[in-house]
């Protein structure tokens, strides 16, 4: 077992490594000179090649992207090249922002698919079964930003429960904050549940035809016990897989719905710093991103280890 | 047919939709009693068991009466609530598969525990070291070991131990084994069949066993049930069923099983033909299409011919003693 948690560690550093390569090589091969985009269309290429010099965009690509990945090593993400701000702080506040939005998302999509899931497996012979998964399949063809235009129209604009847009820190204005965090929260969430519904029931389906569950039926167990008792926890295995990438689709609708319900998040920094041409923000942005799927994938990995004794292969 | 009745099952219909798996299925068994129930797959012998246990999956339906000791009114017509009491309690069932038959994430010893907690009033400990003794029983080594092991941490016979220690847990009635050594090496095999007639000889148990293997039920059963096209066309006591098959079936597979036949002629016979799928059967006797000897008549149902349920045959052109086989 320790053997494969070191083993599963030194794949995530590689793929750290080999994934700062990649980011880095898609920004260089980009068009666009930042500076002259900083400057802009009248400044002088005296000027221009003072700030590229300022940059280090002067050197070549091999020392350009040592010194960042050394910089990363010290949590040093570097200066923006057109606020001439320091990098790093600017994304831990708003990763801070995102991922409020993304967990609270998958909490919701969690709450709303597990229970929706294993009522549609158990009666999928049913009308009610069969309805809900019509529904559900409705819910998957809906993008994010969809559903967060449709809930601003009727709980923001409609309704007016809720703000439609903004964003406050918790520990400012806690009641603000959670208002303000709903709709987008929902948006995201709701999609993500529709997906996860459909794993959930099928993972249950699957497992409820398992020759175990049929021995504890043998045993005198009902069958919602037995799905209790022996199902979940080995349903919960496709489940958590299916779970560790859509967090990765999260992150990415993030950015969308950020922008629709103008939040401070990763997202719209993203979005600002590629408008801008701000190629070292969008750089650390996406190797943060990147990042943080990795480490979903890591985690997800370890889970299976604790779920799944048959793969704690060392163990007595 | 003496003791106490324990299962009886009278006019057993299985059907899916329109389809006809088991047909007027009728036997008995008494208390302490040992019978197998042969056949060919297909023939509805593990319909039969699950049926029995109310363990039909959903889409398949069950018309007829099966009334157990103990438990008032037919089977077949109570709620899940009250069958989960019944199951396990006074029917247990072993099933073919040991390999995946229990959880694999949960410890083998709470697996066997768990099924004392259902159905008996004691504390975790108690069950749990009732759980560790009832793997002492069915000879699992080091069984307080054992019981903390997980079901990949044991071997193919050791799990269909486990799955018996669990079926025997609360000293059932009735113990239904559905192949419960065909997926077994032949060592492991006489283990697990000894262990068997031990478990439901020291309890008093019916047994009723579901094989293919006529070898088995010799060495495990006292009465046998002959099934074919989900109906039972032979029945009665293992030694003179096996020596004087009456039914063109039962002595199709006897021969079929006849290995010191077998050495003078090289070959194992075998029926002619197979097992058509479910609900496919001919009308009239089911075997017809298979059989040498079928005739007009045996296009119309042939009766039931013998002093009871238990003992019998239905065949319009039974065997007789030419049809000696073995020593």
């Amino acid at each position: 077992m320790l053997l494969r948690i070191l083993r599963r560690t030194g794949i995530l550093l590689a793929s750290l490594v080999a994934s700062t390569v990649l980011v880095f090589a898609f920004m260089a091969v980009l068009p666009g000179d930042p500076a002259r985009v900083a400057l802009g269309v009248n400044a002088s290429d005296e000027a221009v090649g003072q700030l590229r010099r300022e940059f280090g965009l002067d050197r070549p690509l091999a020392a350009q992207y040592l010194s960042w990945i050394g910089g990363l090593a010290r949590f040093d993400l570097g200066t923006s090249y057109i606020s001439h701000a320091p990098i790093g702080p600017q994304i831990a506040d708003r990763l801070m922002v995102t991922l409020w939005l993304v967990v609270t998302a998958m909490v919701i999509a969690l709450v709303v698919a597990v229970p929706l899931g294993t009522v549609m497996a158990m009666r999928h012979r049913r009308p009610s079964g069969v309805l809900l998964s019509a529904l559900s399949q409705v819910g998957v063809a809906v993008p994010a930003f969809l559903a967060g235009i449709l809930l601003i129209t009727v709980f923001a604009i409609g309704l007016g429960w809720l703000p439609a847009n903004g964003w406050t820190p918790p520990d400012q204005d806690p009641v603000m904050f959670v208002k303000q965090l709903t709709l987008p929260a929902l948006s995201l969430g709701i999609v993500q549940a529709a997906v996860l519904t459909r794993y959930v029931r099928s993972a249950i389906l699957d497992v409820m035809r398992e020759d175990y569950i049929r021995t504890a039926r043998a045993k005198g167990l009902t069958p919602t016990q037995a799905l209790r008792r022996h199902g979940m926890r080995n349903a919960s295995i496709p489940v958590i897989t299916v779970l560790g990438l859509q967090l990765a689709t999260l992150l990415i609708g993030a950015v969308v719905v950020e922008r629709v319900f103008v939040i401070p998040g990763l997202g719209s920094l993203l979005l600002d710093a590629v408008s801008n041409r701000d190629l070292i923000v969008v750089q650390d942005v996406v190797m943060v991103l990147v990042l943080a799927v990795l480490v979903v994938n890591f985690v997800v990995d370890l889970l299976y280890l604790v779920i799944d004794p048959r793969l704690q292969v060392s163990s007595r | 047919m003496s003791g106490q009745r324990v299962l009886q099952v009278e006019g057993l219909d299985v059907s899916v939709g329109r389809r006809g798996l088991l047909h007027d299925v009728t036997f008995s068994i008494d208390r302490g009693e040992r019978v197998g129930l042969i056949g060919e797959s297909g023939s509805g012998k593990s319909l039969t068991g699950l049926a029995v246990l109310g363990l039909l999956p959903e889409d398949v339906h069950a018309r007829g009466t099966v009334a157990l000791a103990g438990v008032d009114g037919n089977l077949l017509e109570l709620d899940e609530r009250r069958l989960s009491h019944i199951r396990g309690r006074e029917v247990a069932m072993v099933f073919q598969e040991p390999m995946t038959a229990l959880n694999p994430t949960s410890r083998v010893g709470d697996q066997v525990a768990e099924a004392i907690l259902l159905h008996r009033r004691c504390s975790r400990g108690e069950a749990r070291r009732a759980a560790v003794e009832l793997l002492d029983q069915v000879a699992l080594p080091a069984p307080a070991e054992a019981a903390r092991a997980y079901p990949h941490q044991l071997s193919g016979g050791q799990r269909q131990r486990v799955v018996l220690a669990i079926a025997l847990a609360n000293d059932p009635e009735l113990l239904v084994c559905d192949e419960p050594t065909t997926a077994l090496d032949v060592t492991v095999q006489a283990l697990v069949l000894d262990l068997v007639v031990r478990g439901v000889t020291a309890r008093d148990s019916a047994l009723l066993f579901i094989t293919h293997d006529l070898s088995v039920v010799a060495t495990v059963c006292e009465r046998v049930l002959v099934m074919y096209g989900g109906r039972i066309v032979e029945a009665g006591p293992v030694e003179e069923v096996f020596r004087r098959p009456r039914h063109r079936y039962t002595q199709g597979l006897l021969e079929a099983s006849d290995l010191e036949q077998a050495q003078e002629h090289t070959r194992l016979r075998t029926i002619p033909g197979s097992v058509p799928p479910a609900g496919r059967f001919p009308a009239g006797c089911v075997f017809r299409n298979r059989c040498t000897h079928a005739t007009r008549e045996c296009e119309t149902l042939p009766p039931w011919t013998g002093p009871s349920p238990e003992q019998g045959y239905a065949c319009f052109h039974p065997a007789h003693e030419t049809a000696q086989v073995g020593s």
